[in-house]
């Protein structure tokens, strides 16, 4: 689509670089997949804006930066992400911690949790759990439009693994702590899979933070397979610094009868993509998807979300929201595909977002794309400012103007934080977004980087 | 019922096409083929002046760097540009100055379409230009309208008669460079119809443009360029059909409006192009430009559309809302049956401040048709205040068809307020059964669910155009339309 760049060619010799060491640490399984998809890569190039996918969104900045250092962690890297502690200090969950999207691999490799549930490296659950990775790996990650999709597979060394077994509900969620921490600029890719089989209940909570101040690029990859009857929720809390960015590609493959849900709430980042696919591959399955986002400076957050209605009778519902100050630019691109099998689908979408100043923007775009009859799909999508009425209503009860403005775009960002199923987190987002909304520092305390 | 509604909604696929004929009239034709001499071939048998022929080169020369887009979501057979006649007229007889000197099967044709071309026919109302194939055939009620200052003639008469108003305003909303098809129009146009609305006047009458394809083989590219001056008001209907042919026939027009300030222009479009048999053979590829300019402030322009016809539909009649306080209104029902296909939609431009948009696209999906709505809103930086509506809703008759919404929504103003909404689902059960249950056939339920959901957009054309309107969406969707 975009020829052969300049870009490109620099990631070839990335490539070529570091194959032998990346195939060194993974599972033949994994490498099987590097050179085909490496083509695939090469054919697509990096997104360009002539990209329909990547209209609003320019990544130039980002990829023709020249990274001092392409991670692949060592264990003494996992020494330094050892102290950290999550401040949501009464989130009843399982904490894990990862550095640059890697699982630490100091002591085991793979975690065993109560009930069965594995947590841990890839690598190494490749070998120990070789045919259930063999079994979902790569199935799930497919894109005919998205080179970077490919150039994980090409060259992600390793991530994390979570697997859970039939019939399994576990009742806390599972939190992972992604720092992001390097003395160079650094451009990391990592792959997740996470398998929920038959009848199991899942949530997982993953929140990024950055630690240095230097320029960081991510591409991730995550594979989410949920089995039959099986519920998941993934819930991302993004918050990195203004020289980051970060591009996350999310593939949901949901079986029969199954629910998930997806919250992207991107508190702060240079430039963010995420990159929500939810495939409904069997009749009944319900997939929600939700994101938030709120931007200044000179921020760029953009949301892509791809619902595939590939069986009958299927739910789908999508709520995007966006609060752009300052010169901050927001993107969003919703598609609905309802395949011609698909009848009895009901599948909705809507995107709001308020503009503060100016000189931000908002670009929407929600598709419908469907091919059978016996649906009910809407869509709807606004951008706009407050509500006159609404603000003048409250200030005749004598609240003035500020507090006014904050209620309304609180309640505005309520409407996604309420989706959140547990109750602490839903609390601590309150509380993250008012403060965000106040200009007060809205990074976790933990954050040592002060963004200008 | 489920059984009884299937068959119904089977029978959409036996409506005929009723303006499938062809007339045998005597014709100018050039040989098939596009190159820089027919270009120069097609001015000279207009005797154009130096000036346009220039347009034309320059046009078909950037139009030979182009290629065809390959963005819509459409399937669209490669067209083969040395395969079309460029150019084909009805032979010329001289001073055309009664109705007794238009040939006489040319008459029968347009009596035919029931299209007046006689002006004792006060009754209708409505002043006729009409175009076939290549050229203006007549234009009624011109010496009335004269009175009034209003200019409306055919294209080539205009380039004749005010060079300079065509030369000012030509390419002024749509540029030779706009798109693929606008180019080669720009290069191979051959008429059109041409109107010019003085200062402060409010035109009388409807305004009407009729476009029939007869010849077979030949591409239609007519220029149709409209100018509301100051405090005008203007109401244009547009109509089109096409004989019932094998092959594909290729058209690809240019709509240019301009409205000064306090100007108001209402195009009406009734597409019905031969839209291909049920196996979804031949047809019309309607390839259009449209685009008005709300140049002037307080102006408002209006785009109603009704489209039924051509195998595949292709265009975005838009407005560039540029004077402050400007209006662009879009209303649409398209109709895709057997395998027909439409990505049809507008552009909203808002520059100037305070402009307003509204969008009303009801699309209508039978047989293996597939329909688009694809459409742009675009506030710029500094269009203060600018406020958008679109609803887009869609209705699908059968499991084969598709039905699709591509909006675009780039704000760049804190103050703009945009909205859009869309809504695909079939005809609902429960409103047949409610039907039913009061002795209505299902038939005749599914006909007047289908009105009353057009019905909002066929309320905005004018009167005799809506009953038109009304019927033609019976043919299109007959059997399952009452």
């Amino acid at each position: 689509m975009n020829g052969k760049t300049e870009i490109t060619e620099k990631y070839l010799d990335l490539y070529k670089e570091n194959i032998n060491k990346i195939s060194g640490i993974s599972s033949p399984y994994f490498n099987s997949f590097r050179e085909s998809a490496f083509e695939k890569f090469s054919e697509l190039g990096i997104p360009a804006k002539k990209n329909e996918a990547y209209k609003y969104t320019n990544l130039n900045t980002f990829f023709d930066h020249d990274y001092e250092n392409y991670f692949m962690p060592v264990p003494a890297d996992f020494i330094k992400a050892e102290p950290f502690r999550c401040e949501v200090t009464d989130l009843d969950a399982y904490g894990i911690v990862l550095l640059n999207g890697f699982y630490p691999t100091l002591n085991e490799k793979l975690r065993q949790l109560p009930n069965g549930i594995w947590i841990g490296s890839l690598n190494e659950a490749a070998i120990q759990f070789a045919d259930k990775f063999e079994k979902h790996f790569g199935k799930y990650a497919k894109s005919e439009t998205d080179g970077l999709v490919h150039l994980n597979t090409a060259m992600a060394s390793g991530g994390l693994f979570i697997y859970v077994p039939e019939g399994v509900a576990m009742n806390r969620p599972v939190q992972v702590v992604n720092l992001i921490q390097s003395d160079e600029d650094t451009f990391t890719q990592h792959r997740n899979l996470i398998i929920a089989e038959k009848n199991s209940n899942f949530s997982i909570i993953i929140c990024d933070h950055t630690l240095s101040p230097q320029k960081f690029l991510t591409n991730a990859v995550t594979e989410v397979f949920v089995g039959e009857n099986a519920h998941f929720d993934i819930i991302r809390v993004q918050n990195e610094h203004n020289n980051a960015c970060k591009i996350t590609n999310t593939f949901i493959h949901q079986e029969k009868n199954s629910v998930t849900s997806s919250n992207n709430i991107t508190l702060h980042g240079g430039l963010i993509r995420n990159n929500t696919y939810h495939y409904l591959g069997g009749e009944g399955a319900e997939s929600y998807s939700y994101g938030l986002f709120l931007a200044d400076k000179w921020q760029h957050i953009d949301n892509f979300v791809n619902v595939d209605h590939a069986f009958p009778h299927c739910t789908s519902n999508q709520l995007f929201k966006g609060v752009l100050d300052d010169m901050s630019t927001g993107a969003f691109n919703g598609r609905i595909l309802v395949r011609p099998d698909a009848q009895g689908t009901f599948a909705y979408q809507k995107n709001n977002n308020i503009l503060l100043t100016d000189d931000a923007k908002m670009d929407s775009k929600p598709q419908l794309e469907i091919y059978a009859d016996d649906v009910k799909c809407s869509h709807g999508a606004t951008i706009g400012q407050l509500d006159d009425d609404a603000l003048f209503y409250l200030q005749s009860r004598g609240i003035n103007k500020r507090e006014a403005r904050l209620m309304l775009m609180f309640g505005f960002a309520h409407e996604v934080i309420q989706n959140i199923k547990i109750e602490v987190l839903r609390e601590r987002m309150d509380s993250l977004v008012m403060q965000r909304l106040k200009g007060e520092l809205s990074r976790c305390a933990s954050c040592m980087v002060k963004c200008g | 019922m489920e059984k009884d509604q299937d068959k119904i909604l089977n029978d959409v696929t036996t409506g005929e096409y009723k303006y499938g004929f062809y007339s045998d009239i005597e014709m100018d034709r050039i040989p098939k083929g596009l190159s820089e001499e027919v270009v120069r071939l097609i001015s000279g048998k207009k005797n154009e002046p130096e000036w346009l022929l220039d347009f034309r080169l320059k046009s078909y020369r950037h139009w030979l760097t182009m290629k065809m887009p390959t963005w819509p979501n459409l399937k669209i057979p490669p067209i083969n540009y040395q395969e079309i006649i460029f150019y084909a007229a009805p032979k010329e007889r001289k001073n055309l100055k009664s109705v007794d000197d238009i040939d006489p099967e040319l008459k029968k044709t347009f009596d035919k379409l029931g299209i007046p071309l006689e002006e004792q026919k006060h009754l209708s109302g409505v002043a006729v230009d009409a175009v076939i194939d290549s050229v203006s055939i007549k234009t009624t009620f011109k010496e009335t309208l004269a009175e009034m200052g209003i200019i409306f003639c055919s294209f080539s008469d205009a380039v004749k008669e005010y060079p300079d108003l065509v030369k000012r305003y030509m390419g002024s909303v749509v540029p030779y460079t706009d798109n693929f098809f606008a180019t080669l129009n720009s290069a191979v146009f051959s008429d059109g119809s041409f109107c010019y609305i003085p200062k402060g006047v409010r035109c009388p009458m409807e305004l009407s443009t009729y476009f029939r394809i007869n010849s077979a083989n030949t591409g239609q590219f007519e220029r149709t360029l409209l100018i509301a001056d100051e405090e005008s008001y203007v109401s244009y209907l547009e109509g089109c059909t096409a004989p019932s042919r094998d092959e594909n026939q290729l058209h690809a027009a240019i709509v240019e409006i301009v409205a000064e300030k306090n100007a108001e222009v209402k195009y009406s479009t009734v597409q019905n192009w031969y839209p291909g048999d049920r196996e979804g053979k031949g047809g019309v590829f309607n390839f259009v430009t449209k685009r008005g300019m709300c140049k002037g402030e307080n102006s408002k322009i209006s785009w109603t559309q009704i489209e039924t016809g051509s195998a595949i539909t292709w265009k975005y009649p838009s407005c560039i809302l540029r004077g402050d306080n400007s209006t662009g209104e879009f209303y649409s029902v398209a109709v895709t049956n057997n395998y027909q296909q439409a990505d049809t939609g507008t552009k909203m431009t808002h520059i100037g401040k305070n402009t307003k948009s509204t969008i009303v696209s009801k699309g209508i999906t039978a047989g293996h048709g597939q329909n688009s709505y694809r459409g742009l809103v675009k506030v710029l930086k500094n269009a203060t205040n600018a406020r958008n509506y679109s609803q887009c809703d869609s209705l699908l008759l059968g499991d084969k068809c598709g039905a699709h919404t591509f909006p675009y929504l780039e704000v760049d103003n804190q103050t703009a307020i945009v909205e859009h909404e869309a809504t695909t689902s079939k005809i609902g059960e429960d409103q047949i059964f409610y039907c039913n249950q009061r002795g209505i056939s299902t038939e005749d339920a599914i006909g007047l669910i289908v009105n009353g959901y057009a019905r909002e957009v066929i309320n905005k054309l004018p009167m005799e155009f809506a009953v038109e309107a009304q019927k033609l969406l019976q043919i299109s969707l007959e059997g399952s339309v009452g």
